[in-house]
This record gives structure tokens, C-alpha cells and sequence, in this order.
């Protein structure tokens, strides 16, 4: 079982300065091929200063900050038994290349269902740029499944 | 993009849909490096069969980021205010995919927002029509007199 006292508990916090060549190797990845992702010029007629990151991509900056793999430490969980169940995102404004952020996370709730079978853990980060303002928050549910309950269970 | 007025779209609209490429190892791999999600769970079939797992399976934010894509290519970004989705069935190597939206509601401008907003549901469904993942979003529109 994962110990309830974690709730309230912040995670490390993480920076991410956002790369061009990251970003496009993110659009890449996911197929994506509207060109104000990719190409420079595109974005600038578009009105924007730089490549856009795209709505998910808040999300790696909160893999960057270990947040998993911090999990997996902590709470004794392993990473194989931990699947994604839920991901929310709510935005202030789009984000840049060029731009550094700092991603500050909390462990917003841990509770189990199933007698235990499931357990889940949610995380609650919010995203603020160099000068400390808000740009977004997300909200992540992951569920760990009890070696005995099978993965048709867990989703 | 031609941005949609909040006075012409209706509820039960639909959004452009978006077919993908069936979900190829290759994608997986890219997607792991691009996201930084470096579970081996999705790119290591020897770690996915010792964890109990037939094979190597997508990562959820993969199907969230063609999600994004359903709702970036109807409007640009900067509309796009909240939006969050529930991972209800894991996508294999294979599967053939398409993302949909549906307008489902129409927000008249309130006074704590001050803009006109549609909510939209969305899913990511398979060949077969089995949902992978479901969700809404939250999109502000101009409404053509401003």
C-alpha cells in the first residue's frame, strides 16, 4: 500500500528551457504537420514569436522533473506496474521556444479502490514562466496496479 | 485557419476527424525520446513481457498529443483553455486509429471568463470502434462581432 501521508508532499521542482529542435522532434514524433510547429517563418506569420509547444507538451516537462521515476523511489512502486489514467491541462497562454519554465508539482491525493487492488495517485503540477507567472497547470491520475489484479482491471 | 464563429457553430457539430497510421514500433521509440517518457514499458518488449505484458503498447500521452492535434486543426492553439481525458484502454502495435470531436455545449460569454467558450468531447477510438481514450475540451470562440 502506498503510504497516505505522501498527500501534500511537493515534488523537486524542475526547469525545462524549451529547444527548437526539441519541439520539432516532438511534432515529428506525433505526426504533427500544421507548420506553424516546425517552421520558423510559419510561426512568425502566424503572429507568434517562436515555435508554439504544443498542448501535451507541458507534460514533458514534468517527465523531465522525474516525476515518474520519482514515484517509483518513494512510494515503492514499481514503474511496470504504474499506468496513466487521467491527464488534464488548463492553460494561461502559449509557451515558447527560447523560454524557461518551472514546473512545481504536488501530490494532490492517494487512495485506493477495489479493497486495494488499485491504487491511485494524483498529481497536481502548476507551470510558471522565468518571470514566475502562470502559463498552464496540469493534472495527472496514476493508477498502480496490486500484482494480483490484472490489466484489464486497471483500465 | 479559418477560426469558427461561436454564433455558427452549433451543438452536435462535428470536428474535422483524424486518421493516423497504424501505430508502428518506430513511432513509439520516437515518441519516447521526444516526450521524455522513457518507459520501457513502451519501447523494450524484453522489459514488457518480464513485467506480464504480451508485447510493447503505446504511451498514453501519444494518443493525447493526436487528441491535440484533432483539436489544433480545427482551431488555432491560443483558443484552447482547459482540456482533460480519461485513458481507458490500452493501444497496441497495429491499431489503426482515429481522433473525433462533437460540440456538446455552448457557453454564452459570462462575466468570469468574458469570452463565448464550446465545450467539445473528444475520443480516440480504433478500427473496431473501441474507445482508447475520452475526454473534453474547453474552447473559447470569437463570436464575429467583436
Amino acid at each position: 500500500m502506498i503510504d497516505t501521508r505522501w498527500i501534500g508532499e511537493t515534488l523537486p521542482p524542475a526547469e525545462l528551457t524549451l529547444e527548437r529542435g526539441r519541439l520539432r522532434f516532438f511534432a515529428k514524433a506525433i505526426g504533427e504537420t500544421d507548420p506553424v510547429y516546425v517552421d520558423l517563418e510559419a510561426a512568425r506569420a502566424a503572429g507568434h514569436p517562436d515555435l508554439p509547444a504544443p498542448p501535451t507538451f507541458l507534460f514533458a516537462a514534468e517527465l523531465d522533473a522525474g516525476a515518474a521515476f520519482w514515484l517509483v523511489a518513494r512510494l515503492g512502486v514499481p514503474l511496470a506496474r504504474i499506468l496513466h489514467g487521467e491527464q488534464g491541462f488548463a492553460y494561461e497562454r502559449l509557451v515558447y521556444a527560447g523560454e524557461t519554465l518551472a514546473v512545481h508539482t504536488r501530490i494532490a491525493d492517494i487512495y485506493t479502490k477495489r479493497n486495494g487492488a488499485l491504487e491511485f495517485v494524483v498529481l497536481e503540477s502548476r507551470v510558471v514562466d522565468a518571470h514566475g507567472a502562470a502559463v498552464g497547470s496540469q493534472r495527472s491520475v496514476w493508477v498502480a496496479r496490486h500484482p494480483a489484479a490484472s490489466l484489464t482491471e486497471a483500465t | 485557419m479559418n477560426l469558427p464563429l461561436f454564433s455558427a457553430v452549433q451543438v452536435g457539430d462535428v470536428l474535422p476527424a483524424l486518421t493516423l497510421p497504424p501505430v508502428s514500433r518506430h513511432t513509439l521509440a520516437l515518441f519516447a525520446g521526444g516526450s521524455g517518457d522513457h518507459n520501457p514499458l513502451h519501447i523494450d518488449f524484453d522489459f514488457a513481457r518480464q513485467a506480464g505484458f504480451a508485447d510493447v503498447f503505446a504511451q498514453g500521452m501519444l494518443g493525447m498529443a493526436w487528441l491535440g492535434r484533432l483539436l489544433t486543426g480545427w482551431v488555432p492553439q491560443a483558443q484552447l483553455r482547459q482540456w482533460s481525458v480519461r485513458f481507458t484502454a490500452v493501444t497496441h502495435v497495429g491499431d489503426v486509429l482515429t481522433c473525433q470531436g462533437r460540440v456538446v455545449e455552448k457557453q454564452d460569454r459570462a462575466a468570469a471568463t468574458d469570452e463565448d467558450r464550446v465545450r467539445v468531447a473528444i475520443e480516440m477510438v480504433d478500427a473496431r470502434g473501441e474507445v482508447k481514450i475520452a475526454g473534453e475540451a474547453l474552447v473559447a470562440l470569437p463570436d464575429g462581432t467583436a
